[in-house]
């Protein structure tokens, strides 16, 4: 800790850390110095001149927010003089900003507003005519409307410092000053809304909420996002059973207040049109709607009969799906259908993976690792395209704590524009790169490795040989896709491991074998679409539980419509291993929840697997799961809950070989990313990944 | 060329070249005591350079006087950082035109200062920013800077002092606050021009923050002097603790304007009289700007000042950067108010809110009051917000646009009471009341 100095604010004596600035002094000792500009995290402005305040023995006031605590300092915050430049400045803020509040989008959550309320004056004293200019579009989430812009420059400054996109800048001079986008008329960026989120007023708004509501009509329902790996907490606002926005404003969670585009915007998949509504059951060859009466019976019977007879039965779950669906799908499929055939589309190589680390729990990276390592080797990866949240915080790392770090990569990546070091290498090739950067490695006093999908196998082996050979503390992030993808394995969606990757008494077949093989009876798919990259060999009888008419659920006897993660509860694990709880948001008529779906079919067959509700699935895996004895009150309270997974044996070369990273982009998300209306109307698309074009290295 | 006629009151020692054949030229410099104070200089050590400065009492003449040899003394000599040389010629005050004779006449003066510094400070790299409306000045000091070079007067080793010194011209883009230090080195570094959070100053932090000395171009031609004189017979020149000769720039209703060297602490009323031969067309003094528009107006009254820096503050005022603007009886001073308030307006930056939003409403105010469509609670308002502005800003421009528009409400108000008076007079209505 550095040397701690004492003043006195407001009368109250605060200790601070030397360097510390007056207004966080002030904070942390309760006191609240209004700012516009100010941001924590972000570069110092001192331009809105709000967080003003008096030192004694200065004849001037001084701004807080760039005013480092000194010895015996003695400041007021709220003096008169104090009080009365912060009434002149938001009097000087509102001579051109509209007084639109009650059309609005920030009316009720804006800062203005509770500044004006607290500090500001009764009555105007400008008559004059205000400056106008009319509303402009930036991009299809991104509108901006000048007159209510402040010029805090918050957006300016994610963009760039934050995202390091630099897609936004400041045009013309003085009153007339405007924010665009650096690229003339729209904005060339990842169109992940921080800038609208970090607005202080109403002058950004988004293209999806703007005009639709008024915040107080919200209900707002913090839960996980279900696009990528990370596990970003994103809080949605919803009126009347609709999902209006998204957003994390209250910095709660992993994540604090970032969200991609995913996270904030494409929760709209769940209104698509397309969305399955009622069970399909195939006959005369087409599936027609049903009553889950229908449906669940013909599922049912054909699952009891295929059992009594032996039958070979292939079942598929989900990276997306909780890890209590994840936990009963799989005894249901072992215990009530009795087949060892189950796997899931395997973004990364966790077994490999977990067989390496050996148990060794203190290896395993976590979210905040990637904020607070002293240096970074990010292998194979796109990291701000695959996961925009590990991107944000290693940025954050590089730029608050001056981390260093290293990327492997076939092709440019963001990160590359504060990289200390850049080795090209092929897919699959990165142990060999990282290798060449032993030495300066070794230098380091921490590392943490963050590694895609395409380093699997041999390779992952090798690369964790390796780090384990620096000598230094090292930790390592194995990446996965999707919202569960770490639960799908976790939980035993594996041919041949049950949960907890304890062995498997025989081991099933897996994604590849029981499709192409031709040789399955029956194929029960849920929450995925693997015959958009497979072809099913056989004449089985198919089983699918999603949301849309999948390629997969086209080719179903029967289709059962699934309720999404914004529609349940339960929980899932982020690609780091932490566990976080689904909040219900949504309540929809038709769809049912998977683990719904699994109870209904259990009592349809006369099986009883317990009782199958999250709460009590969940109490049965933190009993029976290895490495899932989380702390509940972390999870109760919002929280991520690290799990640590037990050593892993008996991984083989077939299991590597089924690792197929889903090449996402920031602007895809599996099949579901079809279904979202947002991602498909972005134009700047960057395309695949590894060919980074828009941003220039700085 | 010279725009005006020498005075006989002039001490001649920045402007001594003014006049002569190819003032220009490096060869005409060398015959008259050029590089002579150079090389003095670089007999001496750094330390001894700086302390002559500060021994010669040169106070910056850019605008806000302070002592040059101490700002130099700020720079880190030991900071294994690269050091640089930059001279403000962005002059943008209104009223101020001695920056552009300087470099116009003399070009090799401002080199030889700037190459004085790079001794002082062990810089290697000199930029000369000049704003871009001086188009045919970037010219002038690039074929000096050329010459020089030609000759061995920059490059490598100097005269054989050691130094390596490179300058180069850079052209601004038209921002009165790009005349600020900071958002100078902001424009020079290619960013938007907008201040910086200070500390740290640029002695410190400067152009790509690394230490920079960084002065006004009157200020590097006052260099020379010092060594070839003498700080001690250049601090004779004028007053105790303001050292030299001072470039005013007399404009306004005065009959003869123009750019003079005279001592620092020459009477205000001696010069309008003496040097600028009087007020135009005989007509009675009003008010004077003393330094620039960024300054206190003062009242003829008030004119009985010495012009250096002490003086013209202890009346109320500033002698700023030497924009001495004469205003006779006839002149309206809302008009004046309302014209700088537009310039100010028009030229904040808008990096802060009371300068960006008060400047437009103060233009807005003014003119509305201007066109006779005031109120009476006007002129307080005009009085209030240029104080709400006053001291708040982030950088000097907003208390520049504040100060002379609380010196005219406090100094003349009854021309502004008079104005709203005409105002009512006329919207009086003509029907008779039965």
């Amino acid at each position: 800790m550095a040397d701690l100095v004492t003043l006195t604010i407001d009368g109250k004596t605060v200790k601070a850390p030397a360097g510390t600035l007056v207004i966080n002094a002030a904070k942390s000792a309760g006191i609240d110095i209004p700012a516009f500009c100010y941001y924590d995290g972000l570069a110092l402005q001192a331009a809105c001149r709000m967080c003003l305040v008096e030192v004694e023995g200065v004849p001037k006031l001084m701004a807080s927010c760039t005013l480092p605590v000194r010895e015996g300092m003695v400041v007021h915050t709220e003096s008169p003089k104090v009080v009365a430049s912060r009434k002149a400045m938001l009097e000087f803020l509102l001579t051109n900003h509209p007084l639109d509040c009650p059309v609005c989008d920030k009316g009720g959550e804006c800062e203005l507003q509770d500044a004006v309320f607290r500090y500001g004056a009764g009555e105007g004293r400008f008559t004059e005519i205000k400056h106008h200019v009319e509303e402009k579009q930036f991009s299809p989430v991104v509108f901006y409307d000048a007159p209510r812009c402040i010029l805090c420059y918050r957006c300016v400054r994610i963009c760039d410092e934050g995202l390091g996109v630099k897609a936004l800048g400041v045009i013309q001079r003085g009153a007339v000053s405007e924010i665009a986008p650096n690229s003339g008329d729209h904005l060339e960026c990842d169109e992940c809304g921080a800038c609208i989120d970090i607005c202080p007023v109403g002058a950004l708004t988004s293209g999806i909420y703007r005009y639709h509501t008024r915040p107080w009509e919200m209900k707002h329902v913090g839960t996980i996002c279900t696009h990528c790996g990370d596990g970003c907490k994103t809080t949605l606002g919803v009126r009347e059973n609709e999902i209006i926005r998204g957003n994390n404003r209250d910095r709660s969670g992993i994540n604090g207040e970032f969200l991609c585009i995913k996270g904030r915007y494409a929760f709209d998949f769940v209104s698509h049109g397309d969305r399955l509504r009622k069970p399909l059951v195939k006959r005369n060859g087409k599936l027609v709607e049903a009553t889950w009466k229908e449906a669940l019976e013909t599922v049912a019977g054909r699952f009891r009969e295929l059992k009594e007879r032996g039958a070979r039965i292939g079942v598929v779950g989900s990276n997306r799906t909780t890890n209590e669906e994840n936990y009963v799908l799989q005894r249901f499929a072992r215990e009530a259908l009795g087949t060892p055939h189950i796997d899931h589309h395997r973004t990364a190589d966790i077994l490999s993976f977990l067989a390496a680390v050996g148990g060794r729990t203190e290896l395993l990276g976590r979210t905040e690792d990637v904020y607070t390592a002293k240096a970074l080797l990010i292998a194979g990866v796109d990291l701000a395209q695959q996961h925009p949240l590990l991107a944000f915080q290693a940025r954050a790392n590089w730029r608050h704590h001056g981390a260093k770090a290293f990327v492997v990569a076939p092709g440019p990546v963001r990160e590359e524009q504060y990289a200390a070091r850049v080795v090209r290498a092929k897919l699959g090739e990165e142990p060999a790169a990282a290798e060449s950067l032993g030495e300066e490695l070794k230098k380091c006093e921490d590392l943490l490795v963050l590694f895609g999908g395409s380093v699997r196998g041999e390779a992952l082996r090798r690369l964790v040989a390796f780090g384990d050979g620096l000598g230094i503390p090292v930790k390592y992030i194995c990446l996965a896709d999707y919202a569960n993808s770490r639960g799908a394995a976790d939980m035993g969606l594996l041919p041949g491991f049950l949960p907890g990757y304890q062995p498997a008494p025989e081991r099933g077949m897996g994604l590849a074998e029981m499709l192409e093989g031709g040789r399955l009876e029956a194929l029960w798919v849920v929450g995925a679409n693997p015959l958009r990259r497979r072809k099913l060999n056989s004449n089985a009888f198919v089983v699918v539980q999603d949301l849309f008419l999948t390629e997969t659920a086209q080719l179903a006897d029967v289709v059962l419509p699934a309720a999404s993660a914004y529609e349940k509860t339960g929980t899932v694990t982020n690609t780091c291993g932490e566990v976080q709880r689904l909040s219900r948001a949504l309540t929809v008529m038709g769809p049912k929840p998977d683990l719904e779906i699994f109870a209904l079919l259990a009592a349809e067959m006369g099986v009883d697997l317990g009782p199958l509700d999250a709460k009590s699935v969940w109490a049965e895996i933190r009993g029976n799961v290895p490495g899932y004895q989380v702390a509940e009150p972390v999870l109760m309270t919002g929280g991520a809950a690290p799990t640590s997974p037990p050593k892993v044996d008996g991984v083989t070369e077939e299991d590597a070989a089924l690792v197929e990273p889903s090449g996402d982009t920031l602007f895809t998300s599996g099949s579901v990313s079809r279904y979202s209306k947002i991602l498909n109307v972005i134009r700047e698309a960057p395309g695949g990944l590894f060919q980074e074009k828009r941003t220039k290295l700085t | 060329m010279l725009y005006n006629e020498p005075s006989e009151l002039e001490v001649k020692v920045l402007t001594r070249r003014f006049g002569l054949e190819n003032s220009q030229s490096l060869d005409t410099y060398l015959a008259t005591e050029g590089y002579e104070g150079f090389r003095k200089a670089m007999e001496m050590s750094p330390e001894e350079i700086i302390e002559e400065v500060k021994a010669s009492n040169l106070r910056g003449r850019g605008g806000a006087g302070f002592p040059t040899g101490m700002k130099w003394g700020f720079v880190p000599r030991d900071s294994d950082k690269p050091k640089y040389i930059v001279v403000n010629a962005d002059e943008g005050e209104p009223g101020t035109c001695k920056d552009r004779v300087l470099m116009e006449n003399d070009p090799h003066q401002l080199l030889e200062g700037m190459a004085i510094a790079a001794l002082a400070v062990g810089a290697r790299r000199g930029y000369i920013y000049i704003r871009g409306e001086y188009r045919y000045l970037i010219e002038i000091m690039d074929r000096a800077i050329e010459e020089q070079y030609r000759k061995g007067y920059l490059g490598k080793n100097i005269l054989g002092s050691g130094l390596d010194f490179d300058v180069s011209t850079h052209t601004g883009a038209g921002s009165y606050e790009c005349g600020e230090e900071s958002a100078l080195l902001e424009s020079l570094e290619g960013k938007r021009g907008q201040p910086r959070i200070r500390p740290p100053f640029p002695a410190v932090s400067g152009a790509f923050q690394c230490p920079t000395v960084l002065n006004n171009v009157e200020t590097f031609c006052n260099v020379p002097a010092i060594f070839r004189m003498g700080a001690r017979a250049y601090a004779e020149l004028g007053t105790p603790r303001n050292g030299g000769t001072r470039l005013f720039c007399l404009s306004g209703h005065i009959n003869k304007p123009g750019v003079y060297e005279l001592p620092m602490g020459f009477n205000l009323l001696r010069m309008i009289e003496e040097v600028g031969g009087g007020v135009r067309g005989g007509k009675k003094l009003k008010a004077v700007i003393p330094g620039g528009s960024s300054c206190p107006v003062l009242k003829a009254e008030e004119c009985d000042v010495a012009m250096d820096f002490d003086s013209v503050a202890k009346a109320g005022s500033m002698l700023g950067s030497g924009g001495v603007v004469v205003m006779d009886e006839t002149t309206d001073i809302v008009k004046v108010a309302l014209r700088l308030m537009a310039f100010y307006a028009h030229e904040s930056c808008g990096w802060c809110v009371p300068c960006r939003e008060g400047t437009l409403w103060l233009k807005k105010l003014l003119a509305r009051v201007d066109a006779g469509e005031g109120k009476p609670s006007d002129i307080d308002l005009i009085g209030e917000l240029a104080e709400n502005m006053l001291g708040h800003t982030f950088c000097p421009l907003g208390d520049a646009a504040a100060m002379p528009t609380i010196s005219y409400v406090k100094k003349f108000r009854e021309e502004f009471e008079e104005r709203l008076r005409k105002a009512s007079e006329a919207a009086e209505s003509d029907l008779v009341v039965l």
